[in-house]
């Protein structure tokens, strides 16, 4: 009854919680339905009060995770057997009910039952006729298991805003009977979009947003990479474009540490510690870029990974091999014609064609006046660019514009440096 | 040494609506306490308390469900420990985890049947 004398004091994994939240309620939605999300959110509330209770007097079970999905299990058998009313069941369930309970309920729970179960999850929060900020924050509730403030302070929103937005995507889910499935064929091919666009997004709040706080923004990088690798190793997910995804999220994340300096600075890649780099991902990145690299489907993760990869690539900054990253940018643009990217390219084209032919690429952006206006990221690169070519009046007014416009103080602190520097 | 008794009260953790994070963060805390008594050999065992019951009482005592107490005053568990004094265990009590969720503990030695010689 009590832990063993003398030990170390007992540890979960990091997070074990909100994986095996992800894990239950996806397994649980198989068995009671897409409609009774409700219902099975609060049956895993229970088996976590479960643990709560019992684990924190004595000793952690062998294996959390197993307790856990045990617990779950027989709550729902108990549920079961105690409304026979089949309308509250999933119609894949009501055919295999025919024989007894305990040995159907007991298949749902086999390890690669789980997995399809979690895949048919994230498909689901998936479905394209919800907006994507719907999509992003219903997948991090139900299939990563962030309680609503967690969202609200990932995402930089507010608790109800967030709520509301989960509402709504449950509701529509409900109201329109989306099936809790793997789409088949053209659809697969569609929702597999859909869902790297998700897993993108997810990693990218976590990866660029200066404005939440450091812990979280990690939390969601690992997140994507952790969904990410699961789609990989379904066979479903198993494809070039979800490959060259994880390579690429590998990449980026090799880099996590070394972007913040000690004093909440940002660190541009030019002055980055390579040697701070994280080797592991970056072999992780070439492994995932290996798989990536079959069939003839070339995906904008496959050409956003080769643009990482090169980056990881070169011993330091002078070394970069600008032309290599320009076709890079070259390809890129063409699949993904957005200012963002045009932005992007332009930074490698004041290397490659020098400072005039890319202020002039940027000046010819679509809307660029308003972009300029509206997002302090075009008017810190122009800004940079002016300041290098010899224009410290333009210079001057763009970074300080894009100091107004930026909320993060990393990025405040590093404009304020370049507009010290402007002679 | 002595044994002692740590009552705790405090609201249900079904009450406090965690997240799966936050449940695992306050399971952490109490894995540092509880090892920490462990480690000093103080840690006897102990055991959490369902939250539904019922109570016995009156003249002609009749049983009614329950008790039903609020949030603070829920009787949710207990531990034994071993202490030198009331007043040690006391300050052993003060690693208690929950003080921040309105919990609290009661300290009482157990009383042990005196041994003839």
């Amino acid at each position: 009854m009590s832990p063993a004398g003398g030990q170390s004091t007992q540890q979960l994994v990091d997070h074990l919680f909100r994986h095996e939240a992800g894990k239950m309620i996806a397994v649980l939605t198989r068995i009671f339905g897409i409609h009774n999300l409700e219902l099975v959110e609060d049956t895993v509330q229970e088996t976590f009060l479960k643990a709560l209770q019992v684990w924190k007097f004595n000793a952690i079970p062998d294996n959390p995770g197993a307790w856990l999905m045990q617990v779950a299990r027989n709550r729902t058998i108990d549920l079961i057997r105690r409304q026979q009313k089949l309308a509250d069941i999933s119609g894949e369930l009501q055919m295999r009910l025919q024989s007894d309970t305990e040995n159907t309920i007991q298949q749902f729970f086999l390890d690669t039952e789980i997995a399809d179960s979690q895949l048919r999850m994230i498909f689901t929060c998936c479905h394209p006729a919800l907006s994507p900020e719907d999509q992003v924050a219903l997948t991090l509730k139900t299939v990563s298991g962030f309680g609503i403030q967690e969202i609200a302070r990932a995402l930089v929103s507010n608790d109800a805003a967030i709520q509301k937005r989960i509402y709504r995507a449950k509701e529509y889910i409900r109201t329109n009977h989306i099936q809790f499935e793997i789409p088949t064929g053209v659809a697969l091919a569609e929702r597999l979009e859909t869902v790297y666009t998700v897993l993108y997004l997810l990693f990218n709040e976590g990866y660029s947003s200066m404005k939440a706080d450091e812990l979280i923004r990690y939390d969601l990088c690992a997140e994507a990479m952790r969904l990410c690798k699961l789609l990989t190793e379904h066979k479903v997910g198993a494809e070039p474009s979800c490959f060259a995804l994880l390579a690429l999220m590998c990449f980026q994340a090799s880099r996590f540490d070394s972007r913040i300096g000690e004093d909440n600075t940002i660190i541009l890649l030019q002055h980055q510690d390579r040697s701070k780099w994280d080797r592991e991902l970056i072999g992780l990145g070439y492994h995932f870029l290996n798989k990536s690299s079959t069939g003839n489907h070339l995906s904008v993760y496959h050409i956003e990974s080769a643009i990482a990869a090169e980056h990881c690539l070169s011993p330091d900054f002078e070394s970069t091999n600008w032309n290599a990253l320009l076709r890079l940018y070259n390809y890129l643009l063409e699949r993904k014609p957005i200012p963002i990217v045009q932005l992007n390219r332009s930074v490698i084209l004041a290397r490659t064609a020098g400072l005039e032919a890319a202020i002039d690429t940027i000046l010819d952006i679509p809307n660029i006046r308003e972009l300029l206006n509206r997002h302090y990221i075009y008017a810190a690169v122009l800004g940079d660019l002016y300041s290098k070519a010899g224009n410290p009046t333009e210079s001057r007014r763009l970074l300080e514009k894009a100091y107004e416009l930026t909320p993060s103080l990393a990025e405040k602190k590093l404009l304020q440096e370049k507009l010290a520097a402007i002679h | 040494m002595k044994d002692f008794m740590f009552i705790f009260r405090g609201p249900s953790p079904e009450d406090l609506n965690w997240t799966p994070e936050q449940g695992q963060a306050n399971m952490q805390k109490w894995f540092n306490w509880i090892g920490e008594l462990s480690a000093k050999g103080r840690y006897v065992g102990g055991d959490p308390l369902v939250r539904e019951g019922k109570t016995v009482q009156g003249k002609k005592p009749v049983a009614t469900d329950g008790p039903f107490a609020e949030g603070k005053e829920l009787l949710g568990g207990y531990i034994i420990i071993k202490a030198e004094s009331l007043a040690e265990a006391t300050d052993l009590a003060f690693g208690f985890p929950d003080f921040a969720i309105e919990g609290s503990v009661e300290v009482r030695e157990i009383m042990k049947m005196p041994m003839p010689a």
